[in-house]
């Protein structure tokens, strides 16, 4: 009754929070908005499965069934030792789930004579457990112990390891206890075999219990009598062997119950058996009713994530599902940090030490954006310059095990931040490159309005910031330099070679007045002392970096690297400005 | 001949066809590349926000292609130039090294400074050389007028790059020639290709970028020689977007020169990925003469 009460408690839990989340898929958004309303995103998306499943990108579907939701092609991919690690995991808590937690629905009906303590049953448990424990432990020493750079570890990931090992461990304690446990043992005794717990036999069948079945008694101690134990196995072949393969075939059971065996008697006497169950019960379901809010929320959103990526169309970035996909993609992550791993932006990562440049951080993120929608002032600089410093190679898409399809996520997050707060300087850099060649077919008017605004921006930051010093910059890490040889501007005496031969320059008709200044008075300035005035000039934003300057510089002043470090200083202000 | 390959962000994203053209003529003239899946960005778009971070990216490349005790092939232009740039820095600069060594030591990779960077150009026109790569080809194109185009970051700063004479750069011409194809006499053949400003200011990407092809089709060029990605995507995606935008059919279609060895050397032309420009060039192939040249 509590059993029946505790599950569909817990399934309830998980079914209202499954269909919670199928409901966020279709209701919000976090990439650039398209203004669906969640109707008629409901119907697009029923649209869509129709579609798919009558055309021939079914049999796409069945092919992605197999190998990459089952045999999980994806993760062998990238790491041999992980697929090892999630094979056993889903092997075995699969064959658990169906040979033993729903033993009533499944196993008994297959097998018309199964027994939980019958072999192969009873073995089989056991080697599912040792799988799911095995995994586990490849997966706390890679996570804890190896923890490779750019591996990142959440509290989720820690309950997702310690809510299955809590079921695992439960389960062969409370399998242990009950072959340790003498209560068990009479209460068995009594009602299946009917003999009496005074019985001279049932003392014979108890001292061969002990013997072989790991059994504790205070009544039966070694060394035990060859007649007794002969008598104990006639009884035993007789009353019990039928429904019991020996004790020793569940083996991670047996060896519990032998480790338990000098506090066996303690353990019963305080209802060790009920107790264990209730935990190894309370275990599951509390891992069952927590799937929709947990990590473990993957076991349906990433099959999903394979299998609508094996059918959809790679070049269309853009439709009706993409907000409803992404959605459900930000649910498939697992935040096994291989995306992580293979980051172009590693090493910017590992020098600015913002967490949102990997991309398992970027999605953890998102998925706090979509709960609260708001994000403070700090928060949204700190996700954008990790939006933003990806030099967009893919490679996550490419490795990343859950299939997600990261690449379409970032540019839509991006846009949709852009959209929001289009005040971003980090727009004039060279990372916009593929914004460029606008795979998103963002409108002109989004397009257009955040570089404007940067452009704005980018010379009012200057206006206010303190003088700036050329070659001297320390920040809190002590790690940020100017490029020697710093200075070479006081080198100048004036011949203008570089503005006359910059391509920008001749770009314009009038050039003092579109770029502010050129890139000989760039270097007057900084000569006389006037940084502020040199970096208000538009000039350096529209530097094509073609050195053509500073080859054909009689006196070696080192224009363009110049130009490179006041961009860096405006980035710098704007940077120390949010913090 | 054995090379380490660095490929960068944009060639496997978005210019697959320049590896698999490139590994093709490598097979070919037997050398030997090694891929190293741990290589990240070349630190070339970090260099506008902190030059530090650039020099941390680059530094961990070489730090890894030294390993290899191989030199370094780079196909990307801005990478080479950028991987060049932060050796150059490093070299020059013990203090600057040493942090970025500390940031490197998390990972156990050291950068000594023991590495040789070579453009993928450079690898053939003097590792293997003009007059084995003229052995290897098979068949000529006549009356083809290719305008190579040089690539800025290669070419220059000069001192650092050392990639080519930055007044009058050749060795490009002398790869075109040898595939019978005449390689262009035209002035903006070192300028820039105006991808540096793609996302930040278009209209001025656009300018530059036109004002060269428009001077590489009055000069009488059938097609652009690159070899660099971003020149690629500027001449290739950039401009057949602006195209289809103006409904403009004067186009110059751009092709990787990987592709334009290959085809002399008797590759076929979907291992080159001819096909998969946006701007189509497969009238490259007409300009293949029939008769196989006599040895």
């Amino acid at each position: 009754m509590i059993f029946d009460i505790l599950f569909y408690s817990a399934l309830f839990i998980c079914t209202i929070g499954t269909f919670y989340k199928v409901v966020v898929w279709i209701k919000k958004s976090v990439g650039y908005e398209n203004h669906l309303l969640p109707s008629h995103r409901f119907s697009s998306l029923i649209k869509g499965l129709i579609s798919t499943i009558f055309s021939l990108r079914f049999i796409h579907l069945i092919q992605s069934l197999f190998i990459d939701v089952l045999f999980q092609k994806r993760i062998l991919k990238t790491s041999t030792l992980r697929w090892g690690m999630h094979l056993l995991i889903f092997i075995g808590f699969i064959g658990l789930v169906f040979m033993h937690a729903f033993d009533a629905v499944f196993t008994e009906k297959l097998f018309p004579y199964y027994y939980s303590t019958v072999n192969p049953f009873f073995f089989l448990r056991n080697l599912f457990g040792l799988m799911v424990l095995t995994g586990i432990g490849i997966a706390i020493y890679r996570r804890y112990y190896l923890k490779p750079a750019r591996i990142k570890n959440a509290p989720s990931d820690l309950f997702a390891i310690l809510i299955i090992l809590a079921i695992i461990v439960s389960g062969i304690l409370l399998e242990g206890l009950k072959m340790a446990s003498v209560s068990e043992f009479t209460v068995m005794v009594e009602d299946y075999a009917g003999l009496d717990y005074e019985d001279e036999d049932t003392l014979a069948l108890e001292t061969y219990w002990v013997k072989e079945y790991a059994l504790v008694s205070s009544r039966v101690k070694a060394p035990f009598g060859n007649q007794v134990l002969a008598l104990g196995l006639e009884v035993h072949e007789t009353n019990c062997m039928d429904c019991h393969s020996p004790n020793k075939s569940a083996f991670l059971g047996y060896a519990a119950a032998k480790l338990m065996s000098p506090f066996a008697i303690l353990l019963d006497k305080i209802n060790g058996v009920p107790i264990l169950y209730y935990v190894h019960i309370l275990a599951c379901f509390l891992g069952l009713a927590l799937v929709p809010f947990s990590k473990m929320f993957h076991m349906i959103s990433t099959p999903i994530s394979l299998l609508t990526n094996a059918v959809q169309n790679k070049d269309k970035l853009f439709n009706e599902n993409m907000m409803t996909k992404q959605l459900m993609e930000l649910d498939a992550c697992t935040h096994c940090s291989t995306c992580n791993l293979n980051c172009s932006a590693g090493m910017m990562y590992e020098s600015i030490k913002n967490d949102y440049i990997l991309p398992s951080e970027k999605i953890q993120m998102l998925k706090k954006v979509v709960s609260k929608d708001q994000l403070n002032e700090k928060e949204f600089k700190t996700l954008f310059q990790g939006l933003y410093i990806c030099t967009n190679c893919d490679r996550c898409t490419v490795v990343c095990p859950s299939g997600i399809d990261l690449k379409s996520l970032w540019l839509s997050v991006r846009e949709k931040l852009l959209a929001q707060s289009p005040d971003m300087p980090f727009i004039l850099s060279a990372f916009s490159f593929v914004r460029g060649l606008n795979p998103m077919n963002v409108k002109t008017r989004d397009y257009k309005a955040p570089i404007n605004k940067a452009f704005k921006t980018t010379t009012s930051v200057i206006n206010k910031t303190e003088p700036l010093t050329i070659g001297i910059r320390e920040n809190e890490t002590n790690f940020t330099i100017d490029l020697p040889p710093v200075n070479t501007f006081s080198h100048c005496f004036g011949c203008q070679n570089c503005s006359t031969i910059c391509p920008v320059v001749a770009s314009f008709e009038a050039p003092e007045e579109d770029l502010i200044m050129m890139p000989h008075q760039i270097m007057y300035s900084l000569g006389l002392g006037l940084v502020d005035m040199a970096k208000d000039s538009a000039m350096i934003w529209n530097c094509l970096s073609c050195y053509q300057c500073q080859e054909n510089c009689p006196q070696n002043v080192t224009v363009c690297d110049i130009l490179f470090q006041l961009k860096n200083k405006t980035f710098q202000n704007f940077q120390d400005k949010g913090q | 001949m054995n090379y380490t390959l660095f490929l960068g962000c944009n060639i496997p994203a978005r210019v697959p066809q320049y590896q698999d053209a490139a590994k093709a003529v490598c097979h070919k003239l037997g050398i030997d590349l090694t891929p190293i899946n741990e290589f990240m960005c070349c630190g070339y778009p970090m260099r506008n926000i902190d030059e530090f971070v650039f020099l941390v990216s680059a530094a961990r490349n070489l730090a890894l292609a030294e390993q290899q005790q191989k030199d370094l092939m780079v196909l990307c232009k801005c990478c080479y130039g950028s991987l060049k740039m932060a050796q150059f820095h490093l070299k020059e600069n013990q203090d600057i090294l040493e942090k970025v060594n500390i940031l490197l030591a998390k990972e156990n990779l050291i950068y000594k400074g023991n590495i040789i960077i070579k453009h993928f150009l450079t690898v053939l026109h003097e590792d293997i050389g003009l007059k084995k790569l003229k052995a290897k080809v098979k068949t000529k194109y006549k009356k083809l007028k290719i305008a190579a185009s040089v690539g800025c970051h290669a070419l220059r700063p000069a001192k650092i790059t050392q990639f080519d004479t930055p007044a009058v750069p050749t060795l490009f011409d002398d790869l075109v020639k040898l595939t019978g194809a005449k390689s262009i006499d035209w002035s903006k053949k070192s300028e820039c290709c105006g991808a540096p400003l793609l996302g930040i200011n278009d209209e001025l990407s656009q300018h530059i970028m036109e004002k060269k092809l428009s001077n590489a089709k009055e000069a009488g060029a059938d097609f652009i020689s690159v070899a660099c990605p971003y020149s690629f995507l500027q001449f290739d995606a950039f401009q057949s977007k602006i195209a289809k935008h103006r409904g403009d059919k004067e186009t110059l279609g751009a092709v990787l020169y990987p592709q334009l060895l290959g085809l002399v050397m008797g590759i076929d032309s979907s291992t080159l990925g001819i096909q998969s420009h946006q701007i189509n060039i497969a009238s490259l192939e007409s300009y293949l003469s029939d008769e196989t040249k006599n040895e």
